[in-house]
Parts: C-alpha cells; sequence; structure tokens
C-alpha cells in the first residue's frame, strides 16, 4: 500500500513542526505524570475541537463552503451518548452508529438545502439550521432542556476501555491522527482535486463537466461526521450534553481554529486548536495578573484577537511555515 | 451530421437584443468562426451554446440533440468544451493540477477517495500530452499565477483539450497575445483543423481568414452575413457594417 | 383561543416584524452596497438599548433616551465603518465573518464592564404605560407605539430611497454596486452613510425593545439571527423584501410559539404535543426559510447584488 501519496519533504519546516506537535501529544500524558490530570483533560479537549475542526478544513479550506453551523453536528454527536445513555444504552459503538446515522441524514438535509445557495446566504442558512436545532436540544425537557444532560459513565467500547482519562486521550489522539491521514489522502485524491478546483473557480469546474454540487454535497456530509465523532468524544470527556455545544459561537470558534492555523493546510487545524485554546486557557490568568478587577473580561482581549487574525493573518499559523521543496 | 447547430435563437437583456434570431450551424471537421464588433453580442451567443446563459427562444443541438434545456455539466459531458475570452482557470493550482482537474471531468461522477490523483497514469499522461500540444510541457510545476498571460492562454486550450471533446468554442483564444504568441496559437488552431469541430469568436482578421472554413458575421445580435472568408471579404453588407474600418485602419 | 388572544398575539407579531424590519434594513444595504457580512450588527441593536436605558435612567425623559439610543449606534457604527471595518469590505466573506465574531465577543465584554453582568431595567415611558381600547380589543400603548413608530420609519425609507438623489444612489448600489461605482459617485462615502444609517436604525430597535425584553450583555445574537433569517427570506440587498420578510417571520415566529403547543395538543397526546410543540414552534421560521430557498434560493425579491455572490 502506498502510505504517503505523494513525496514527504522531510526537512520542510512544515513536516518538522507536524512531527513536533504529534511527539508532543504522545508524550504529553508521560510527561505531566499522574497528577497531571488537568492537563490530560484540557489536552483532550484541543484534540477533540482539533479533530471538528479537521472536519470543517475539509469544506472551509478545501471547498470554500464556509458553514457558521458545524457545531450543530458536535452537539448531535454529543446527544448520541447522552440520550441512549439515558436509557441505560450504553454500548459506545451504539452510540457512535447513532451518530453517523443521524448526522448522514440531517446533513444531507441540510448541505441539500443550503448548498443551493453560495457565499453569503450559504453562510447564514447553516447558522440559521444550527440554530434550528439548538432550539430543538433546548426544548428537549426530559433530556434536561437548557441546562443540558449529565451523562451517568462514558461510553462502553467493550475490549478498548476508556475509563480512565488518560485511554480517552489517546482514543481522541488515535481519532484525530486517522483524520489528519484521511483528510491527507482525500485531498490528494481525484475527489479531492474536483473538490479544490470547484473552490479555485467553480464556473470552470461545472463547464469542464464536473456536476460540483454532489460533490461539495458529499464532502459537506463527510465533515459533518468528522464532528459528530468529536461531539462523542467531547460527551464522554465532560460526561455531559447540552445545547451549549451546538452554540453558534462554538461554529464561530471553530472557523477561528481553522483560519489561525492556516486555511487549507491538512494539519492547520491541530495547530490552530493548540494555539486558541492555550490562549483561551492563559489569558484569563494574564489579565488577572495585570487588571485583577477585570479577571473575568478576559474575552474581550479575545475578541480583539479574532478581529486581528481575520484581518492580518491571512495565512495562519501552520500556514505560513514552507512546506515544500519551493 | 452537424456538430453543432442553433435556430432562431433569441435572448433579451431588459431592452436590449443581444441575441436577435439567431441560426447557425457548425459542420463536423469544420472551424466556424463568427466576427464581430464589440458589443455584437459573441459572449452571449457562446454563453447560450455552452448553456450558461438560458435563452428566451429558440434551440441548441449539438450533435443531432436538443440540449436547450441541458446544463451545463450536461453539455460538457456530451464533449462540448470552452476556454473563455477572460481566463477562467484555478489560480492556486499549478498547470498540470489544471488539466488534470479537465481530465479528470469524463468520469461524470468522480468519488475516488483514496489514490492519489497525481498516480491515475492514465489521465496525467493525457494530461501532458494535451500540455505538450500547446507548448507548456515544461511549465507543468508552475502554478497559474506565475505564468504569462499567454501561457494562460495556451493552458486553457490545453484544459479543453484534456476532456477529450467532440466539439470546441473558442472565445477569443488570441486576445491579448504577443506577435508570436499568436502565431504559435493560430498554428495549433490549423493543427485541429479536420479533428475537432471548432466555433471560433475572434477579433484578429488575419487570423479568421487564415482558419476559418466558414464566417458568421455577427451585428446587434443579428447574423448579417454567412459564408466562406472569400464571400464574406467580398461581402458590401460587412464591409460597409463592419470589415471597412478595420480594413482600414 | 379567544378573539381577544388571536388578535393581541398577531399584533405581537407584527411588533416583533417592525424591530425585524429595523435591524434587517440596515443589514441587507450593508450587505447589498458594500458586499459585506456583519455579524456584529447585533451588538449594534444592544449598544442601542443601553445607551438608551441609561439615557431614560438619567433624564427620565423617553425622548432624549431615543435620541441617545439612536445618535449614540450609530457614531459607534460610523467609527466602526471608518476605522475598522474598511480594509474588510475588500476582503472575502470567510475574513469579514471571523472580524465580526470577534467584535462580537468585544462588544459584550466591554457593556459587562460598563454596566455589569447582570441585564439592566428599562421602564415603559409612563405616557405609554396604560392599554388602548379599540372596538373591545385592548392592547398595551406601548406596543402599539412601537408598530407605530417602525412602520413610520418604513416609510421614511421608502421615501429616503424612492424619492431623493441619494436614495436613488443606494437603490442603484444595492442592485448594481459596480455600476454606482463607475458612475464616479464616492463610493466610500455612500458607504459611510449608509453603514451609519443601518446602526441607528439597530440603535433605534434596541431601545424600542428595551422596555420589553430583558437588555443584558449577548441580547443582540438571538435577534441577529432573526435578522438573518428575514434578510434570506426577503432577498439579500432587497429593502423591500426584508420589510415584507420581517413581518412574516415576526407572525409566523409569534403566532407559532403562542399557539403551535395547543394547536399540537388537538391532534396528538398531550405528552408528545407538550415535547414537540415548542420544538416545533421554534423552527418554525427556519423551515419556512428552507421552504422559501427550495422554491426561491434568491428569495423572495431577488436582487443581482444576491445572485452574484
Amino acid at each position: 500500500m502506498n502510505l504517503f501519496p505523494t513525496s514527504v519533504h522531510w526537512r520542510a519546516p512544515r513536516t518538522i513542526v507536524a512531527i513536533i506537535v504529534l511527539a508532543a501529544f504522545v508524550l504529553l500524558p508521560f510527561a505531566v505524570g499522574s497528577e497531571g490530570d488537568f492537563y490530560v483533560k484540557f489536552a483532550t479537549r484541543v484534540l477533540i475541537y482539533a479533530l471538528a475542526a479537521i472536519g470543517l478544513n475539509f469544506i472551509l479550506g478545501f471547498g470554500g463552503m464556509v458553514s457558521l453551523g458545524h457545531a450543530m453536528y458536535i452537539m448531535l454527536g454529543a446527544y448520541c451518548v447522552g440520550i441512549p445513555m439515558h436509557h441505560e444504552i450504553t454500548s459506545g459503538w451504539a452510540h457512535l452508529a447513532f451518530a453517523i446515522a443521524l448526522t448522514a441524514v440531517l446533513a444531507t438535509v441540510v448541505g441539500a438545502v443550503a448548498l443551493r445557495t453560495t457565499g453569503i446566504a450559504f453562510i447564514m442558512i447553516t447558522l440559521a439550521f444550527a440554530q434550528m436545532l439548538f432550539f430543538v436540544a433546548v426544548s428537549l425537557k426530559e433530556y434536561g432542556g437548557d441546562d443540558g444532560l449529565t451523562i451517568a459513565a462514558r461510553s462502553n467500547f467493550g475490549l478498548f476501555d476508556i475509563a480512565s482519562n488518560v485511554s480517552l486521550y489517546y482514543l481522541a489522539f488515535s481519532a484525530v491522527l486517522l483524520a489528519l491521514y484521511l483528510s491527507w489522502r482525500a485531498v490528494l485524491s481525484p475527489f479531492g482535486l474536483i473538490l479544490r478546483g470547484s473552490k479555485a473557480n467553480s464556473r470552470r469546474a461545472l463547464a469542464l463537466g464536473h456536476p460540483i454540487l454532489r460533490y461539495q454535497l458529499v464532502a459537506y456530509v463527510l465533515s459533518a461526521l468528522v464532528c459528530a465523532v468529536a461531539g462523542v468524544l467531547l460527551a464522554n470527556l465532560t460526561q455531559f450534553a447540552s445545547p451549549s455545544y451546538g452554540a453558534w459561537t462554538l461554529s464561530g470558534e471553530l472557523i477561528v481554529i481553522v483560519i489561525l492555523g492556516g486555511l487549507g493546510t491538512v494539519f492547520g487545524p491541530l495547530v490552530g486548536a493548540v494555539c486558541l485554546l492555550v490562549l483561551e486557557e492563559i489569558l484569563p490568568t494574564l489579565v488577572e495578573a495585570t487588571f485583577p478587577d477585570y479577571k473575568s473580561n478576559w474575552m474581550l482581549l479575545l475578541g480583539l484577537f479574532i478581529f486581528f487574525v481575520a484581518l492580518l493573518l491571512k495565512r495562519g499559523v501552520f500556514g505560513s511555515l514552507r512546506g515544500g521543496a519551493k | 451530421m452537424s456538430a453543432l447547430v442553433t435556430t432562431s435563437l433569441v435572448k433579451r437583456f431588459g431592452g436590449v437584443q443581444a441575441t436577435d434570431n439567431v441560426s447557425l450551424t457548425v459542420e463536423s471537421g469544420q472551424l466556424h468562426a463568427i466576427i464581430g464588433p464589440n458589443g455584437a453580442g459573441k459572449s452571449t451567443l457562446i454563453g447560450q451554446l455552452a448553456g450558461e446563459i438560458k435563452p428566451d427562444a429558440g434551440r441548441v443541438e449539438l450533435f443531432g440533440n436538443d440540449v436547450t434545456a441541458q446544463s451545463v455539466v450536461a453539455r460538457a459531458n456530451m464533449g462540448l468544451a470552452r476556454t473563455y475570452q477572460i481566463t477562467q482557470l484555478a489560480k492556486e493550482f499549478t498547470a498540470l493540477d489544471n488539466v488534470l482537474l479537465a481530465a479528470n471531468a469524463k468520469v461524470s461522477s468522480n468519488f475516488r477517495f483514496w489514490a492519489n490523483a497525481h498516480a491515475d497514469t492514465h489521465a496525467v499522461n493525457q494530461s501532458l500530452a494535451a500540455l505538450a500540444k500547446v507548448g507548456l510541457l515544461d511549465a507543468k510545476d508552475r502554478t497559474v499565477g506565475e505564468l504569462g498571460h499567454g501561457e494562460q492562454r495556451q493552458l486553457e486550450i490545453a484544459t479543453a483539450l484534456a476532456t477529450e471533446p467532440k466539439v470546441l468554442l473558442l472565445d477569443e483564444p488570441l486576445a491579448g497575445m504577443s506577435q508570436g504568441e499568436s502565431a504559435a496559437m493560430i498554428a495549433l488552431l490549423k493543427s485541429f483543423k479536420g479533428r475537432y469541430p471548432m466555433l471560433l469568436v475572434e477579433h484578429d482578421m488575419d487570423a479568421v481568414f487564415q482558419l476559418a472554413d466558414c464566417v458568421s458575421v455577427l451585428v446587434y445580435g443579428r447574423i448579417i452575413a454567412t459564408g466562406t472568408p472569400e464571400e464574406i471579404r467580398s461581402n458590401a453588407d460587412v464591409r460597409a457594417a463592419y470589415l471597412g474600418d478595420e480594413v482600414n485602419a | 383561543m379567544t378573539l381577544q388572544l388571536t388578535l393581541s398575539q398577531l399584533m405581537n407579531g407584527l411588533q416583533l416584524g417592525v424591530l425585524l424590519f429595523l435591524l434587517a434594513a440596515g443589514l441587507t444595504l450593508v450587505f447589498g452596497i458594500m458586499s459585506f457580512v456583519n455579524l456584529a450588527h447585533g451588538s449594534l441593536y444592544m449598544l442601542g438599548a443601553y445607551f438608551g436605558a441609561a439615557a431614560f435612567a438619567k433624564t427620565d425623559s423617553f425622548t432624549l433616551a431615543l435620541l441617545a439610543a439612536v445618535l449614540g449606534a450609530g457614531v459607534v457604527g460610523l467609527l466602526l465603518d471608518r476605522f475598522a471595518l474598511t480594509k474588510l469590505y475588500t476582503r472575502d466573506h470567510l475574513d469579514q465573518v471571523l472580524a465580526t465574531f470577534g467584535l462580537i465577543l468585544f462588544f459584550n465584554e466591554l457593556i459587562r464592564i460598563v454596566w455589569g453582568p447582570g441585564s439592566i431595567f428599562m421602564q415603559v415611558p409612563d405616557a405609554l404605560s396604560n392599554t388602548v381600547e379599540i372596538a373591545g380589543f385592548t392592547y398595551p400603548a406601548y406596543r402599539f407605539a412601537i408598530i407605530g413608530a417602525g412602520l413610520l420609519v418604513a416609510l421614511g425609507l421608502y421615501l429616503l430611497i424612492q424619492k431623493t438623489r441619494v436614495g436613488m444612489l443606494i437603490r442603484a448600489g444595492a442592485t448594481h454596486p459596480h455600476m454606482v461605482a463607475s458612475l464616479g459617485v464616492n463610493i466610500k462615502w455612500l458607504n459611510t452613510l449608509v453603514f451609519a444609517l443601518g446602526a441607528a436604525l439597530a440603535g433605534l430597535a434596541g431601545v424600542m425593545a428595551g422596555p420589553i425584553v430583558s437588555v443584558q450583555p449577548g441580547m443582540g445574537e438571538p435577534v441577529l439571527i432573526l435578522t438573518l433569517v428575514v434578510i434570506i427570506i426577503g432577498g439579500l440587498g432587497s429593502i423591500r423584501g426584508a420589510f415584507y420578510a420581517a413581518l412574516i417571520v415576526g407572525v409566523v415566529d409569534t403566532l407559532g410559539r403562542a399557539f403551535m403547543p395547543t394547536l399540537m395538543r388537538s391532534i396528538f397526546e398531550r405528552n408528545t404535543a407538550d415535547a414537540a410543540g415548542p420544538a416545533i414552534a421554534s423552527m418554525l421560521i427556519y423551515l419556512l426559510m428552507a421552504l422559501v430557498l427550495a422554491f426561491k434560493p434568491q428569495g423572495l425579491f431577488p436582487t443581482s447584488a444576491g445572485a452574484t455572490r
């Protein structure tokens, strides 16, 4: 099997950074030792956000579809753990199956409607659909409604036990690795070529005879599925499912992660997730140290940060690094 | 069988009659040129042939099939390939990837997620052949942004070729080219003659009279004359309406 | 379901629709002319509510509160246009979404710093605190006033846009932006004007909503999303579309929330109805939007601005 679709430039800065980041994730649980539960859980969260962002990047970075509603699939994935668990269905495989099946159906419908439009209307429609699902979750009084749903135990994946935080961490890390590898293959495949072509010049792609809507829809559904898997993991991490997982601010954060890492780079979302979540951890402490009275208002700086990322950081942290031979 | 036939095609934009009862035929193996002053409605006509613009009335036939209601994609998959007056390429792509994108279009649904697009030797060889034909083989790894204007025009032709077309619509392929590039392009188009039926919209009269088997003159959306290059050259109406100034200029 | 109740819910729907129109007008024009997605439009609504509430508490004059809200939001809009957003107008929608998303977080936090994290109270002005009775139908005077004021503003906008030279430019800019630029009109000035006008209208909506909603940080977001639905249904860039769509969305949403649970109960058994009723009610407008798009992807009143982008 050809494991590497194109020759990898081992000495390029991007490759080196990617390897360092991955190695750091492999070693993290050992480095923090037995006292480091907080760090392991935090890093798991980073990985889960990265996974969702990898999903979003597939359509945003490679397909040019700006979805401002992808958090809804995270929420759906989380409820696919929470609700069965509530009814004492504990099998993680069942949770995963629910998440994949429901997301495939929902994403096909939403995608089919939203892709009737392009550009700005697409942004708003994906947002509106996410909002719709958010309100559905809020109205689920039996499952906690607004307050969310506490999950008694983690999903039972049989042989692969995720009861300990470290094992959940490695599960999330494996999911990220797999998603990175799959998206790398897909981007370089004929499907990926056409998807990227439809982003670069949709008029040309159509004139060549590519039914791009079909490709866009498939890409949209695939990307939603990755987010749903992230949702399943998130519910297991927090042992909680709530409408807030589908809040549009989370969809916004996912976009921030993708851009921050580097739009249209396979590895960017992981770097972006590390940067954003670490920043969100550091900012409150930083603000507390300098302006103790305004500790709780650190989001002000985050808002400005995001504003300037959009304004100035065109290629993202990872995207600015040199990649290939050139 | 005629490759491309339009019958009484009509398109209005507001009060402007952009296409006024246009009937024309591109015979198999022939190069049919359309000339006309700026604003004569040439690009609107091409748009209707390709399917990007829906005509208000009339019909378009491709190899005997009525395609008036068919989409751009459907027509492309029937073998209609086009180039644009203003270059339409995937800018961040390399020259090779642009052509490869075209070569992948023959499969109407291409859901191959695993294989590397560059490992498809058939499509790659076909793309390289198309690049070679237009003289861009050496530039295959350069992105569109790094190509000169003339090279981008050549790449437009290469992408059209890579779809293995049955008929070519060429919208001013010589626009903005240097003299040397023009000569090369004319030679290239000449080499296509007999192989592909072509509809050529062009301002360069020398090129048109060198290449065309048949010429139609479009003025304000109407065809005022159709004939061999010699007939058009000597047609008094045409000279009055259009050619006169060009020839004297 | 009495007639009185139905009528007053219908009026509530109109009142919500009118407020939505004030927000949608600015957003859709800004989009039409500048091709700019301003997610922070809801923040201007929030600022309007806060400026108004603060001025009302200080001066006890609702007129001054209105003025503070409209001018305050307008000036913030002007400053945003001039100093923060100009560079974004030429960028792609993704950057615009991201930047204005950042601005939302910024403004929410700014409000928390200045006015605290809780909600603040704004009273209905005394003169309008009673109810009005027309032919046996009673309705709060203040809500009547909102509807009246909103319709007046709509009429004013209509006159401005249809009858004045500036309006002609705005209209042309929203439907054929390139043409206006090529006419040699100072498009930058027009942009600023439209942006500030839109901001002022959002501020007006905010202060008028102040006494009937809770004035709190983040109050702009739910309204923003409703407004986005409105301008999509209406057709991006179309102010007429925004008007009709705002009224439709306002009425459908309000009536849905009021009557859907009861309606469901008459069809399904009580448990199912109680669970599904509110959910379906809050989904109604999104379903409406999906339906409109299924038949008219460009919205009810398509403009070329919406078609090309």
